[in-house]
This record gives structure tokens, sequence and C-alpha cells, in this order.
């Protein structure tokens, strides 16, 4: 009966995770947005009409840890960009799993931008399809792919979803 | 000032152009009918895009939407993507297959084959010898408006004018040979990716010929201490100039142990700052030419690259006169293996919309519609390295060329004067 193993407790830590993840990034405090993740991860932002063709290019694609601190490093020092915000909203996640160590876990997010202009856009709109697993008793993402419905992306993307 | 009076304004050796260029509603509409359904060849697909009979892909010539297909017969077919009878999209899926061959208008149902024939019409004769079609009623009449295609390598092009020139000859030789020299055995298609500038095409065709910004713009390199000396590079262009290709190659191999590549390159100019994982920078050789990258430009409608090993044709679709989408097709090769699948996974960090050397050019081209807003009258200024258009120059990075070169191209096809 591995699903017994979902408590509300676990549920709320797992709820915890996903918040403090967009939180992070919504507060602009990218530097911590790596910790949130296994050091051997897998985090990748994939459009919709590849992952279900199977197709498996993905705008970003970071097989380490030191590969999700470089996007910071490179969008503090040295990407061109303008001023933006992002807002994520998220949804209430699904959680299942086998083995009671690793979580599968689906929600949706929609990210509004904020650009100097002060118009908010609707700029990507997708779902989390997570593995989370307990490392040295945090629980944190060892897969986090962001799928996203909003294929056409508008001028670039710089922050990770 | 007239759509055709700013468009013949442009200077005959591509040194300035008006702004009004990339904000005329008019010279916008000019394009369509002079440019994309004039005397040119537009990039469409990749042959890996519809491999069998009865595969379609839905695309766009210029703003006009059509549908490229692969026969019964295996011919490459394109149409543009409106029913006969009432004008409805007749595919509305981006790519997809035909079980029977037949591609059908879900409003009244007339079908068609893949060559766009009209094949089927419901109710023909009526019912009931009520209704229906005359007698006269042939089909062949009514059949889709079709482009003609041909490829070059696995590359597919369309045109609407039977007058265009054969795509080779349109491209010319020295083009078509680097097309083969990345398409040299065959293709895996890996996916896709879509970036949507609000600014003018003609700002992102400039952008992917001027080899002046991209040390400037593009501060990955240099942030990171990624420079690599002893490297070699040309710029080559067409017959008149709006077809272009530079080529960099990697450092001399006596240098250089390939699979040390990446931290070689981070060693030799060290930045401020460094990789922590330089496996996204890495390079395996798959030709004997040692070129490490190429970006193409083929007038007006593709620009094919090679970063490290990221693979991918970029189709410039002009959707207004201030927006633009890129579509970028990534692919890598049939006898890839799952090692390299894997890394070109990771090189393709480098490119495309997110791509940490590569998304500023959206960013460029927003820079100028915004900038030029209103005053159209004025012009910009292209002369760096000369102020006419050679057919060779080395190194790159110092100069306009090609970007004079595209200004020369789009001025034959549309000036009228």
């Amino acid at each position: 009966m591995p699903n017994n193993a979902i408590t509300l407790e676990l549920k709320s830590e797992i709820e915890d995770l996903l918040n403090s993840y967009v939180q992070c990034i919504d507060d602009d405090d990218l530097e911590n947005w790596p910790n949130f993740f296994t050091d051997q991860c897998l985090y990748q932002i994939i459009p919709r009409e590849n992952h279900e063709i199977g197709l498996p290019t993905a705008v970003m694609w970071c097989d380490s840890r030191g590969m999700l601190e470089d996007r910071i490093t490179a969008l503090r020092h040295a990407n061109v960009y303008q001023v933006q915000w992002y807002r994520h909203i998220i949804s209430n996640p699904v959680i299942t799993t086998d083995d009671g160590e690793t979580f599968h876990v689906q929600s949706n997010y929609a990210v509004f931008k904020t650009c100097n202009d002060g118009e908010s856009t609707v700029y990507n709109v997708g779902r989390y399809v997570d593995e989370i697993v307990r490392d040295k008793g945090v629980l944190k993402f060892k897969k986090r792919s962001a799928i996203y419905d909003t294929h056409r992306i508008t001028t670039l993307l710089v922050i990770p979803v | 000032m007239n759509a055709q009076e700013i468009i013949n304004k442009i200077d005959v050796n591509g040194n300035h152009s008006p702004f009004a260029t990339y904000l005329d509603e008019d010279v916008f509409k000019l394009e369509q009918e002079n440019l994309y359904r004039g005397k040119v060849w537009s990039y469409i697909g990749l042959d890996v895009e519809v491999p069998q009979p009865g595969d379609y892909k839905t695309t766009f010539v210029g703003d006009t939407p059509i549908v490229l297909t692969r026969g019964e017969d295996g011919s490459l077919n394109a149409w543009v993507n409106r029913c006969a009878h009432k004008g409805a999209v007749i595919c509305r899926e981006r790519h997809g297959h035909s079980d029977d061959g037949a591609f059908t208008c879900v409003y009244h149902q007339w079908a068609y084959d893949a060559k766009g024939d009209l094949k089927g019409v419901p109710f023909r004769r009526g019912m009931k010898g009520q209704g229906g079609y005359a007698k006269d009623f042939d089909m062949k009449n009514h059949g889709l408006e079709t482009l003609r295609v041909q490829t070059v390598a696995q590359m597919i092009f369309a045109t609407f004018d039977p007058e265009t020139p054969d795509l080779e000859e349109f491209l010319g030789e020295k083009m078509c040979e680097n097309i083969r020299r990345i398409m040299h055995k065959p293709l895996k298609l890996i996916g896709h990716t879509r970036q949507f500038m609000k600014g003018n095409w003609k700002a992102y065709a400039e952008n992917s010929r001027d080899s002046y910004h991209g040390a400037l713009l593009h501060l990955f390199y240099p942030t990171f201490g990624i420079y690599r000396q002893g490297q070699i590079s040309e710029g080559i262009t067409d017959k008149v100039g709006c077809h272009n290709y530079f080529n960099v190659s990697a450092p001399p191999k006596e240098d250089l142990d390939y699979k040390d590549y990446a931290d070689e390159a981070n060693r030799e100019m060290q930045g401020p700052h460094q990789l922590q994982d330089t496996r996204v920078l890495n390079f395996i050789p798959e030709r004997d030419d040692n070129v490490a990258l190429s970006i193409q430009s083929l007038f007006p409608s593709v620009v094919l690259q090679q970063i490290q090993n990221t693979l991918a044709a970029r189709q410039v679709l002009p959707k207004s006169t201030n927006e633009t989408e890129l579509v970028w097709t990534f692919f890598g090769y049939e006898d890839d293996d799952a090692a390299m699948d894997e890394h070109r996974l990771r090189n393709i960090n480098l490119v495309g919309p997110a791509g940490l050397i590569s998304m500023e050019d959206g960013e460029a081209v927003e820079l100028v519609q915004n900038g030029v807003h209103r005053d159209g009258e004025l012009r910009s200024f292209i002369e760096m390295g000369g102020n006419d258009v050679e057919d060779y120059t080395s190194p790159m990075g110092m100069d306009e060329n090609a970007v004079r070169g595209f200004w020369k191209g789009y001025r034959a096809v549309m000036a009228r004067d």
C-alpha cells in the first residue's frame, strides 16, 4: 500500500517545497534556487509539443547541480535582457509513490511576467512533473520537468520557471 | 512616402535603409506579394519531418499558411492551407499523418490528395434529383493552390512563382555546399522550440548576418573567459550577397585534445567567472573540416546553424510589421548513439529562446523596433568594414558585409525604379 505513505504531514511538506520553490524565484532569491535540487538531478523546461511526441529538445536542460548554478551566474553577469519579474501561481499537487521513497508529483503552474512598461502578461503556462526524494532529511527535486503549453516563448527565457 | 518609395530609398549597396521598412504596413503587404510570393524560395521544413507517405506538416510561406505533404509516391508537395470551396483551413494540426492519403476539409468534407488535387465532393449529384453541382462541374478545376517544391540535401523549400529559377541556382553553389556539409548523412529530428519577437523580421535577418554584434551583445563567452585563440573564421556570400555563411574553426588540432576542449577554453583567457559544469561547451568533431560554428542565412526565410554540436534550422516567419516568430527545428543524425543524444541536449542550452549565448537576439530585435518607432524617415548606418558587399571576408566580426548583402538582395527583389 505505498500510497498510504502519503500522510497529511508528508503532503504538507511537499506543498511547502513547491511553494518555497516558486517564492524563491519570484522573490529573486535565485542564488538559492539550486538548493531545491539533489546534486544528481535533472531540471528541464520542455515544450509540450516535443514532450507529447517523445522528442527530447528542451529550452533548458540541466543535469547537474553545477549547470543550475551556471544558469544563475550567466543570468546575473552575462545575459542581456530587460528588467522583469515573474509571479507564479501553482495548483495543489497530485502525489503518488510506488516505494514510499520517491514521490511523483504533478502540479499546474502559470507564470505572469511584468516588465518596466508595467504590463503584466501571461508568459508561460504548463505543468510541473516532479520526482521528489528525501536528501539528508530534506525533500528535494531529483527531477523537475516544466512542460509548457505556451510553446511560443515571447522574446527570450532567462529566469528559470 | 508610399511603401514603394520607402523601399526604393534603400541604398543600392545596402549601406543604409529607412527605418520605415520596419514600420510601414504597406511595406509588409508588398513583401508578401512581391517577395514571399515572388521569385524566392522559402524554407518550409526538413525531409525528416515528413518521412512517410501521408505525413504532413503545417507551416507558412511569409504569412500565408501552407501544408507540406509526402505523397503516396514519395513526392514532396506544398499547397496553401485553404479549401477551394469556402476558403476554410484544411489542416489544423502542426503535423500529422493521413492514413488514407486524403486531406479533408471539416466544413463540407471536400477531400484532396497529397498533391492538392480535389478527389471528392459530398452530394456532388445532390439527392433524389435535388441540389448538387451542375453536370459540367469538373473536380480538376477546383484543386488547391499549389507551390513548387525543391530540396537541397534534406532541406525543403517552396516557391509560389512558376518562374523562380531552380533552387540550387537561386542559392548558388557555395551555399548548397555548406548545406551539404551540415547534412552529410541522414538526419534525426529531435524537437522544436519557438521564439516570438515583437520586432520586424528584417531586424532578425540582419541580426543573423551580423558578425559584428557577436562578442559585443552575447556576453556569455567573454564573461566566462571562453575565448579561443587560433580560430580561423570566414564569411562567405553568394553572388548577390543576400545568402551568406560564417564558419569558425575550432582551435588547431595540435594544440588541443578535444576531450578537454571545454577545460582548455575556460583556461585560455580566464574571465571573472567560471563555469561549474563545462560539459555544456563540449565539442565533438563530426566532420573533417574542424568547423565548430557555422551560421548560414538563406534569404529570406531560414538560418541553418551548427554551434558546437547543436544543429538547427531557424525558420523566420513574419507575422506583422512588428511581430516575428522564429521556429527552431533541432536535429541530430540517425546514427547518433545515446551519449551523443544526451550531449546534444546539453549543448542546446547554448542556443534557442533560452540559449546562454543566443537568447539576446530576441532582445536586440525588440530594441530596434522600439527605438525606430515613429521616425521612419530616419535610416540605419551599415558601413562597418566597407560600403559594398564582398563575397569573402576573414576574419569575421569586424564588418557588416552580409548585412549590406541582405539589403542589396532585398532591394533587388523589392525595388521598382
